[in-house]
């Protein structure tokens, strides 16, 4: 995060802000400042590294089946025990990762970036764009997140692609209402009236001064939107209707172990949903950083 | 105030318009239909007794007849025939509602009780290490997926009691309904009551520190008095909206959790409906659910100008 972010939201803390030298010295900053925020991103990097060295890690292949292993419980060779199948838990959850992160990373870049369009066409140009695609956003909100999500994923099929894609159109949305309604009043900005005065297109305008200054409330938003994709990533591999095997999803771990393992074997049970809620957890935590950072306004 | 009702319910017949052609076309999308499945499971495709059964369905038709035809049946109160039970997909889809509608509502109740009283007491107490623990917790309730936690709480009823709370269509008296209820309602409510603790507690800490309340506490106004009266009757507008807003998107957590408790809701039904690929009952209960978003969006908007008479719609 640049120093400048963090100087320019709070007199009190341009003193402090202003001995922040180097990379380094951010980092300890923002620690300081934001210790809840500074413990998520030491969970998702915890994460992001696991799922990046998942080969090195992974003592066992997360999908060699192993009849003699079926159901063995924690401890010994499978430290966290191992599935009906004989599949070694630690490594399971250990790939799992790559899938959760590669959903929740792809379906909110994929929204934000088409809501980013949207919001920014439809707020910037105005007229009968703006009154079609909201109505459009209307009749995409007049579903909840899952429900759409799954409509989609059932639509597209399984894969993980489509899970990507099934995720991402719901989000859309949301982004595009926040970022046409900064583009709404940024459009009346006087730097937008003095780029035009000397000139310049509108489309350049749109790219050039209206976007950038859209960024902040978008990267606010990313981090909400990352925690929810992956929610409903888990919650649709639950149901049958998301990422596909071999790929060792979290959500479909449970739906494979779920009610009938909550009696004769709960490690099953406990150690995905400890991963889903952990890499959540630490995206709210950042997230909530991140948003007293760049939303001065909502910072209490 | 009346130009501005009838634009504004024009405008909800228009999304869900608009949602009834997006749900069937996407439905129809899907490579393959309800035929497919049949014939996968059997493992042989018979050409003409499956097209006699595409017939039957009705899904031989072009889309745009197929769409007509329902929406002629909608307006006639005829939601046709499901094609798994055979049976008229209202038939299936009524005798659901009831139970899911009364999870909806304990969920809320849930979020309301804990999330309003929890925000203020953090929002009051800012800073200090019960406010740190309470967002902790609250933080939490938006990062537990909700399936995982329903069978945390069915292994701890397990492990404690021996004993699953299973719905049965069929209980008892309301006291024993309302209990088994609660259970998978808890599960639901606790992400919502999060949301709710975590908007009233922003919603407070933002109405401290107006004017009105220094004016209240330099007249010399209690402290109870100030948070209560002066506060938390402004903080609460937000608060309506999320709530209103929860009230319609429980669904979503109802999807999971009623699966994972095994109840016959009509939310659990969505997705059954949804493997089988069958379009009446896919169809209908997104619409439902629709309605039901649109409805309460409408309704909490009314709400608001019943509450804060400093908001008018004009125009």
């Amino acid at each position: 995060m640049s120093r400048v972010t963090v100087i320019d939201h709070d007199v009190e803390l341009t003193r402090a802000g202003a001995n922040v030298r180097g990379t380094l010295g951010s980092v300890l900053f923002f620690a300081r400042r934001y210790p809840l925020g500074a413990v998520g991103a030491l969970i998702m990097l915890v994460f992001v590294a696991t799922a990046v060295f998942a080969d090195a890690i992974a003592t066992f292949d997360p999908l060699t089946t192993n009849a003699r292993d079926s159901l063995a419980p924690p401890g010994g060779s499978h430290t966290l025990g191992a599935d009906f199948m004989g599949r070694d838990m630690l490594a399971r959850i250990i790939y799992g990762a790559r899938i959760s992160l590669a959903v929740g990373l792809g379906a909110t870049m994929l929204g934000c970036l088409a809501g980013m369009i949207v919001g920014l066409l439809s707020g910037y140009f105005g007229g009968w764009l703006d009154l079609t695609v909201q109505r459009l956003m209307d009749i995409m909100q007049s579903l909840p997140l899952l429900v759409m999500a799954l409509v989609m994923a059932a639509s597209l099929g399984p894969s993980l692609t489509n899970t990507i894609i099934a995720i991402a159109i719901p989000l859309v949305p949301n982004v595009a209402r926040v970022i046409r309604s900064n583009t709404l009043s940024l459009r009346e900005m006087p730097f937008v009236e003095a780029a035009r005065a000397v000139g310049m297109s509108e489309t350049r305008i749109a790219i050039a001064h209206v976007l950038p200054n859209t960024l902040a409330p978008l990267i606010v938003l990313a981090t909400a939107q990352f925690g929810s994709a992956i929610l409903v990533e888990s919650a649709l591999a639950f149901l049958g209707l998301g990422v596909p095997e071999p790929h060792p999803s979290w959500g479909r771990m449970l739906s494979e172990s779920a009610a009938e393992y909550v009696r004769t074997a709960p490690w099953l049970v406990i150690f995905p949903g400890v991963a889903i809620s952990a890499v959540v957890f630490g995206t709210n935590l950042l997230g909530d950083a991140i948003r007293d950072m760049l939303d001065p306004r909502q910072r209490f | 105030m009346g130009a501005y009702l009838i634009r504004r319910l024009l405008l909800m017949l228009l999304t869900l318009f608009g949602m009834s052609v997006l749900i069937f076309v996407m439905l129809r999308l899907v490579p393959g239909n309800i035929t497919d499945i049949i014939f996968d499971s059997a493992g042989f495709v018979n050409p003409a007794q499956k097209a006699k059964i595409e017939r039957q369905l009705g899904l031989d038709q072009p889309i745009v007849t197929q769409y007509v035809r329902w929406i002629a049946g909608l307006a006639r109160g005829d939601l046709g025939y499901a094609f798994v039970s055979e049976k008229p997909a209202l038939d299936e889809i009524l005798p659901r509602i009831p139970v899911t509608a009364k999870l909806a509502v304990l969920a809320l109740v849930f979020s309301v009780l804990f999330g309003v009283p929890l925000g203020v007491i953090s929002a009051v107490r800012q800073n200090t290490a019960l406010d740190y623990a309470l967002r902790v917790v609250s933080l939490s309730g938006l990062s537990l997926p909700s399936f995982w936690l329903g069978l945390l709480i069915l292994m701890a009823c397990v492990q404690w009691f021996g004993w699953i709370p299973i719905y049965r269509s069929t209980p008892g008296s309301f006291w024993s309904e309302l209990a088994l209820l609660s259970i998978p309602a808890a599960a639901v409510g606790f992400r919502s009551s999060a949301l709710v603790m975590r908007l009233t507690r922003s919603s407070m800490l933002e109405v401290l520190r107006q004017d009105y309340i220094r004016t209240a506490r330099a007249k010399g106004a209690s402290d109870p008095s100030v948070n209560y009266d002066h506060a938390l009757r402004n903080a609460v507008l937000p608060v309506v909206t999320i709530i209103g807003i929860e009230a319609a998107f429980l669904i979503g957590g109802l999807i999971v959790t009623e699966t994972v408790f095994n109840i016959p809701g009509v939310a659990r039904f969505l997705v059954e409906a949804i493997r089988w690929r069958d379009y009446p009952i896919v169809q209908n209960l997104v619409m439902l659910i629709a309605v039901v978003v649109v409805v309460v969006n409408f309704v909490v908007d009314m709400a608001y100008v019943a509450l804060d008479p400093r908001i008018k719609y004009e125009e």
